[in-house]
């Protein structure tokens, strides 16, 4: 597997051995020097057509920490707002020799088209495309329960909010699935999906239901950039039935843990008193980012080929 | 790694246990002796068998001396000049003892030394972990063949061997007993340079 484009192309094997990577690359951040020779003189280039604060900065404080070279890439103030397409993007970045392009996108399925399109050679990381999937925020939130639940296999966790439109939650529930956790989505039945029915999860409205068994809940932001139609009445009533505070927290389990992909709305899916509680985990899943894109980077690039998808080939061969 | 699969005749026993333990226990004493006691010394494994190997002269060490051996693993993978020939694989685990390694005399401990690669990357993964006063190294097993300008400290056993013939050292802790053996290497069972 030379692409890392969906959450469901990870068995179950290859996502131990991106959070088992991770873990032992967790230490390089408490060294005196931060940095392996590991991909020394590859490039990495991140290709951002949308916004990102966090996902950009740890692809690049990941892939530096592995001393590869990285080209920063955003649509604002490139030739992208001039008209051009995906397509002459690639191509020059083709051309610049990329080992490896890490893109978001707005549109669904853009990173599927740049890595099966033969436009360009490297490999290709999906860091957020549209609403369909998030796959390394889904690593990166299985390390950081991994290290406060143990093992995640029949743990169950809640996630909560916008899952029409989040990229988040559906990376989650087919990773966490794979892991062998129990997944409940939580939400407003206008923000559920159709077909959530056939998800590897389960479902509700209630919020109150949800939250006295779990072991980790998620919270989700709610996405007002996506918001074109009025999927609830008002901010109030959204935070009122399915925003966790204070009181809220109380009917978790006491070792259960908060968690949020960021950037929050405070006040309205998640109270500030939350967000900034011990049990709260948020700031943590950000320094995990960036172990968890290395080890995504080094077992994509480190090797002559990719070390995940190997059982898969192994098994097809047989 | 299966020693057993190895036809008879074609596996020779280079060292069995007891000549396994008798050579940690020569090699710790020639660690005080060289180093004037135990005093700023940390051991070093380099996984995965130097790493038992490590506690075993640790525990010797400390026999001898009557004080605690800080010991530690260090993973040099991510250091390795071979990456990019096979591969991506995991990683094993680093850990420094508390003690760190900067000032300390570092001796660092593997099974088999072979083409002196694994021992320049463990040198360069140490580089960024501290600034040891000296490193020394110290293996079970010299083979020859080296690629590189390096040599051991302290050695368990010098063993003449051809490039087609591999070493594989057993441990108890990991494989259930100890001793080493020189196979032919058949095609299917490919080397791995240490």
């Amino acid at each position: 597997m030379k692409h890392l484009l969906s959450a469901a192309d990870l068995s179950r094997d290859d996502a131990l051995l991106i959070l088992d990577t991770a873990q032992q690359l967790a230490q390089v951040a408490d060294r005196p020097i931060k940095k392996l020779p590991t991909l020394r003189g590859r490039t990495v280039v991140n290709l951002f057509f949308e916004d990102s604060t966090r996902t950009r900065i740890s692809f690049e404080a990941a892939a530096k920490r592995l001393s590869a070279d990285v080209i920063n890439f955003s649509a604002k103030g490139s030739s992208v707002s001039k008209g051009e397409t995906l397509k002459d993007t690639a191509l020059t970045l083709q051309a610049m020799g990329a080992d490896a392009v890490v893109i978001r996108h707005g549109a669904s399925g853009a990173p599927h088209t740049l890595a099966h399109s033969g436009w360009i050679e490297g490999s290709v990381v999906n860091a957020g495309d549209g609403t369909h999937e998030h796959p390394t925020q889904a690593l990166l939130d299985a390390f950081t329960m991994r290290r406060h639940l143990g093992e995640l296999e029949g743990r169950r966790i809640t996630i909560v909010g916008d899952v029409l439109h989040s990229r988040v939650a559906r990376s989650n529930v087919l990773l966490l699935a794979t892991l062998g956790a129990q997944v409940t989505v939580v939400a407003p039945p206008t923000l559920l999906p159709v077909g959530v029915d056939t998800w590897p999860c389960a479902f509700s409205y209630d919020l109150d239901d949800a939250l006295p068994g779990s072991d980790a809940v998620m919270m989700l932001r709610v996405q007002r950039e996506r918001m074109n139609a009025a999927f609830f009445p008002s901010a109030r009533e959204y935070s009122r039935r399915y925003g966790l505070d204070l009181q809220r927290m109380d009917r978790l389990a006491d070792d259960a843990i908060v968690m949020h992909p960021g950037p929050m709305n405070r006040g309205l899916e998640i109270s500030a008193e939350v967000a900034d509680h011990t049990r709260s985990v948020i700031v943590e899943q950000v320094t995990n980012g960036v172990s968890v894109r290395m080890a995504v980077l080094y077992l994509l690039l480190g090797g002559s080929e990719s070390a995940l998808g190997v059982a898969e080939l192994a098994e097809a061969s047989v | 790694m299966p020693t057993a699969a190895f036809d008879e005749g074609r596996v020779r026993t280079v060292l069995d246990a007891d000549d396994v333990q008798r050579a940690l226990t020569r090699i710790a004493h020639e660690i005080l002796e060289r180093n004037k006691g135990a005093t700023g010394v940390v051991l070093l494994g380099i996984p995965t068998r130097g790493v038992p190997l490590a506690h075993r002269l640790a525990e010797r060490m400390a026999a001898v001396e009557g004080t605690e051996i800080p010991v530690g693993s260090l993973d040099v993978t991510m250091y390795r000049d071979d990456l990019r020939l096979k591969p991506a694989r995991g990683l094993e685990h680093t850990e420094l003892p508390e003690t760190g390694v900067d000032g300390a005399v570092v001796v660092l401990v593997d099974d088999v030394l072979f083409s002196g690669r694994t021992v320049r990357a463990a040198l360069d993964a140490l580089g960024d972990l501290g600034r040891p006063r000296a490193v020394q190294l110290a293996v079970l097993v010299d083979r020859g063949h080296r690629e590189l300008p390096i040599r051991a400290d302290f050695v368990g056993k010098n063993l003449p061997t051809s490039t087609s013939e591999t070493v594989r050292v057993a441990l108890t802790e990991l494989d259930g007993h100890d001793g080493v053996v020189l196979a032919e290497v058949d095609s299917t069972d490919e080397a791995e340079p240490a």
